[in-house]
């Protein structure tokens, strides 16, 4: 080795003080930031909303569960990899390499049995939930809304006493005329008793269909409460059904890249019971 | 493997040939390194502005007003300006950070020496590559001097609102544009750049230099070749169709009877869900495209300071190409909620999960190989620590997202924001760190200050987990990701939790104000290095630091061993470099 350069080789030489010393504190440091950072989980300081939906509970369990699996991994790898580093960090030269009893082989047989098979078996599980949501299909007498998205606003449709929503006729919509629709109620019968709100009002422990349509660009249609987010899909019209459980006031927020006025696009849902949701929906029709 | 004779070679003389348009990988190397610097500010600045305002809504930021584009007049910022500084913060750290300095920059640099080539197999394409990448950027920060500023449409750019023009929103016309030219030509620099390294692995190899001989750190670049291949292959048509749709009339992504701003929109018989699936069939590789170099240095620094090989080095190159081949096969988990079938997120789930088994073999190879190591403590060894921390705290979180029933609760929250930042933005800076403390002696010859890059260290570990860990609480909370302002009467409780996230952000990108001071500090007066300052066993140390402009000074090394020959007895020490023909009398690790 060249003379009057620098070595790092040994580079704790006279530093081996100061090096056992970070090499201590880096340990104590990533312990403590796991367990700092598993507090606010276990002790739900922040949390979603409660749930108001007949699906949600299936997605809370789910949740939870993914979470203790999680968590368990978490702090086990961080706080083996801080032990680790605190036992095996500037050992004299006098001691010995040693290898993990088992070698690589234990370690990989472990991945795939023990981390992969608990992974692989969660997923399996969480399929329940997500089949409750989209696997199940409405029931018929489910309540059908009309939700429509545009910058940066929703509306909704009622069908009206005839059940029928009117065709949309793109070149129709006015936001001066409020014609959010593009329904020509002139010529189309099915919209004459259409009903447009702003808010999304809906009977308590009823199914609701939403019928999802976007006029302009990608939305979403998210309610922490309810346990759902789907979006907007320009071009493809989807549906998605669910129950609220309880009456309330809900916000509605749009979670999908929209434009300026992206972070103000918000409505409400109102869960009613069924005879206010009638009275609210007469309201509604006298208006139009 | 190379079997051409050489000989030695100077440098140009001229000092265009030499520093600017070079054909040399360790300038080209250094020259993406550059760029990836200078992106990196311009990345940190914006997310600064970005924070600050979220924790602040109403306060005037000083100077912002004198940003191009009058997005901000007397220092309030827009919405729209909001959102557009938030799509060049998320393009510019992607493309020209994350991508550039693990795999170009240090990629370059490096491949040839550590596979005992004298140069890349092409070394002109090469300096193409770099100089496209350049064009690349320079493209990009010309969106913020066009009338109308850079694009709001994120750095995933979803269509419609990125196809329909103008009319869309603020900067989604010349702006946008201009963005999708510079990831087309980013594109072209990418292709180029990973036939080089392909190439240069298969053919330019020394003698006696077996693929498994290649170190981690090749390995993982050779892999991420092969996806930036694919991957940027499908990103550039992607990018083109969206083009057209601007400036053709096509209509690709614009589905028919559009109403924007009350206006019937033209296009017809466009697919919007077209641009998601082949944005994230680039997007989801492009993850790892970043992390796996991050990886490979990782592996290699680590083993150098754990004076041991790996428990298995085949473990992990396997785990690597595992990865490489599932990332294709998961990108719909970023579509979960977006209106494809159902049916198609449970597919998409699976695979997403599997991902976690190559992972946590690598990262339980990294733990089980520092059990009864001699751990070095060193800033790159530190930095290599880190990220496995980060890597850990990050890709946990993936096992939530993976799943589509969670992803309800958890798409377009801060969760994803934490989650990705730790795992892919984090992650991948720490193992930039690594590499540089590392190898800074080699391309400079001189080391770099190791009391400033413990404190460099140390702040920037402390302060991504007090940035980036609430933001999981937040998420989970429900507090949704690209809101220039938390109007929601829910979030309102949140609001504290995003003040206390802003004064890390701004003190960690200021401590990284010491890396930079480090760095040009230590170029010019940093102490002299030896050749092999860590006592590596890998070819990079078998040369002068700096290297020749031949790298081998005209003639070819032979290796005689597996990469990681430490833990032994030798003449030298504890280890026994790749191309010395000593033999070796024990070795720990893998049989």
């Amino acid at each position: 080795m060249e003379s009057g350069t620098w070595s790092a080789g040994r580079e704790c030489g006279s530093w081996e003080l100061h090096c056992n010393l970070v090499a201590k504190l880096l340990a104590v440091t990533i312990i403590v930031i796991a367990t700092a950072s598993a507090i606010p989980i276990v002790l739900h300081i922040w949390a979603p909303p409660p749930d108001i939906s007949l699906h949600g509970k299936l997605i809370d369990q789910q949740m939870s569960e993914t979470m203790i699996e999680a968590g368990i991994c978490f702090l086990a790898s961080q706080i083996l990899l801080g032990f680790f580093i605190w036992r095996y960090s500037n050992r004299p030269a006098t001691e010995k390499i040693r290898s993990l009893p088992g070698g690589a082989r234990g370690l990989v047989v472990a991945a795939v049995v023990v981390v992969g098979l608990e992974v692989m078996a969660l997923g399996a599980f969480g399929t329940r939930a997500w089949g409750a949501i989209y696997f199940t299909p409405p029931s018929p007498d489910a309540l059908q809304v009309q939700a429509q998205a545009g910058q940066f606003a929703y509306y909704f449709r009622y069908p009206g006493p005839d059940g029928k929503f009117g065709p949309i006729h793109p070149e129709k919509i006015d936001e001066t005329t409020q014609n959010y629709f593009g329904l020509d109620t002139a010529k189309d019968p099915d919209s004459k008793d259409d009903i447009v709100t702003a808010e999304l009002a809906v009977p308590v422990n009823r199914e609701v269909q939403l019928l999802m349509h976007s006029k302009d660009v990608g939305h979403s249609f998210f309610v922490r409460e309810l346990r759902i987010q789907q979006d907007f899909v320009p071009g493809l019209d989807l549906s998605i059904h669910f129950t609220p459980t309880k009456i309330g006031t809900y916000e509605i927020v749009c979670t999908q890249l929209c434009g300026l006025g992206h972070y103000n696009m918000k409505a409400y849902l109102e869960v009613m019971s069924q005879e206010d949701f009638d009275q609210w929906l007469k309201q509604q029709a006298a208006q139009q | 493997m190379s079997s051409r004779p050489v000989q030695h070679r100077a440098a140009p003389a001229g000092f265009l040939c030499k520093y600017v348009f070079s054909t040399d990988h360790k300038v080209i190397g250094q020259q993406y390194y550059g760029l990836a610097l200078l992106a990196v500010f311009v990345g940190m600045v914006l997310s600064w502005i970005m924070r600050i305002h979220l924790a602040w809504p109403n306060a005037a930021i000083p100077g912002l007003q004198l940003l191009p584009k009058n997005g901000a007049p007397g220092g309030l910022m827009t919405p729209e300006y909001y959102l557009q500084l938030m799509t060049m913060h998320g393009t510019i750290m992607i493309f020209f950070v994350l991508t550039t300095a693990p795999l170009a920059g240090f990629g370059n640099y490096l491949l040839p020496i550590q596979i005992g080539a004298e140069e890349m197999a092409y070394p002109r394409l090469n300096m193409l590559s770099f100089w496209l990448t350049f064009l690349s950027f320079c493209v990009a920060i010309a969106a913020f001097f066009v009338p109308e500023g850079p694009p709001l449409s994120g750095w995933t750019a979803y269509a419609p609102l990125s196809a329909l023009g103008s009319v869309a929103g603020p900067g989604e016309g010349i702006g946008q544009v201009l963005w999708a030219v510079s990831i087309a030509i980013f594109c072209i620099g990418q292709l180029l750049g990973a036939l080089n390294f392909i190439s240069t692995t298969l053919d330019l190899r020394c003698q006696g230099m077996s693929l498994m001989r290649l170190p981690q750190s090749v390995w993982a670049w050779f892999i991420t070749s092969y996806m930036t291949l694919t991957a940027f292959a499908v990103l550039m048509p992607t990018c083109i169709l969206l083009i057209l749709d601007h400036v053709a009339g096509t209509s690709f992504f614009v589905p028919s009877n559009l109403v924007v701003n009350d206006q019937l929109q033209p296009q017809r018989g466009g697919s919007a869900l077209l641009w998601q699936h082949l944005f994230w069939f680039f997007g989801h590789p492009e993850v790892y495209i970043a992390i796996m170099p991050a990886m490979g240095i990782v592996s290699h620094v680590l083993i150098t300071n754990l004076r041991r090989p790996l428990l298995s080095h085949r473990a992990v190159i396997y785990s690597m190409m595992a990865i490489g081949f599932l990332s294709y096969v998961v990108y719909g988990h970023h579509m979960f909620v977006s209106g494809m079938n159902p049916f198609s997120s449970i597919v998409f789930s699976f695979p997403t999960l599997a991902i976690t088994i190559p992972s946590t073999i690598i990262v339980l190879i990294w733990l089980g190989s520092l059990y009864g190591s001699k751990l070095r403590i060193n800033t790159a060894s530190l930095f290599a620590l880190g990220f496995i921390s980060m890597f850990i705290s990050g890709g946990i979180t993936g096992i939530f997202l993976a799943q589509p029933s969670l992803d309800i609760m958890l798409h377009a929250t801060y969760f994803v924001v934490g989650h990705f930042h730790l795992v892919m933005a984090v992650a991948t800076l720490f193992a930039v760190f690594t590499g540089t403390y590392f190898w800074f002696p080699k391309v400079t010859g001189r080391m770099m200050n190791e009391a400033l890059g413990k404190i460099h260290f140390w702040l920037t570990f402390v302060g991504a987990y007090c940035i980036f860990m609430p933001m999981h609480y937040l998420g989970i909370a429900g507090n949704v990701r690209r809101y220039q302002a938390f109007v929601d009467d829910f979030m309102q409780p949140l609001l504290p939790a995003h003040k206390f996230i802003t004064v890390p952000a701004l003190i960690t990108g200021a401590a990284q104000l010491v890396f930079l001071y480090n760095l040009i500090h230590s170029r010019f007066r940093g102490k002299p290095a030896s050749q092999n300052p860590w006592e590596g066993t890998s070819l990079e140390w078998s040369i002068p630091s700096p290297p020749p402009f031949d790298n081998f000074g005209g003639k070819l090394p032979v290796v005689y061993h597996d990469p990681y020959q430490y833990g032994v007895e030798s003449t030298a020490g504890d280890y026994v470099m790749q191309d010395s023909p000593e033999q070796i009398s024990s070795v720990g690790g893998e049989k």
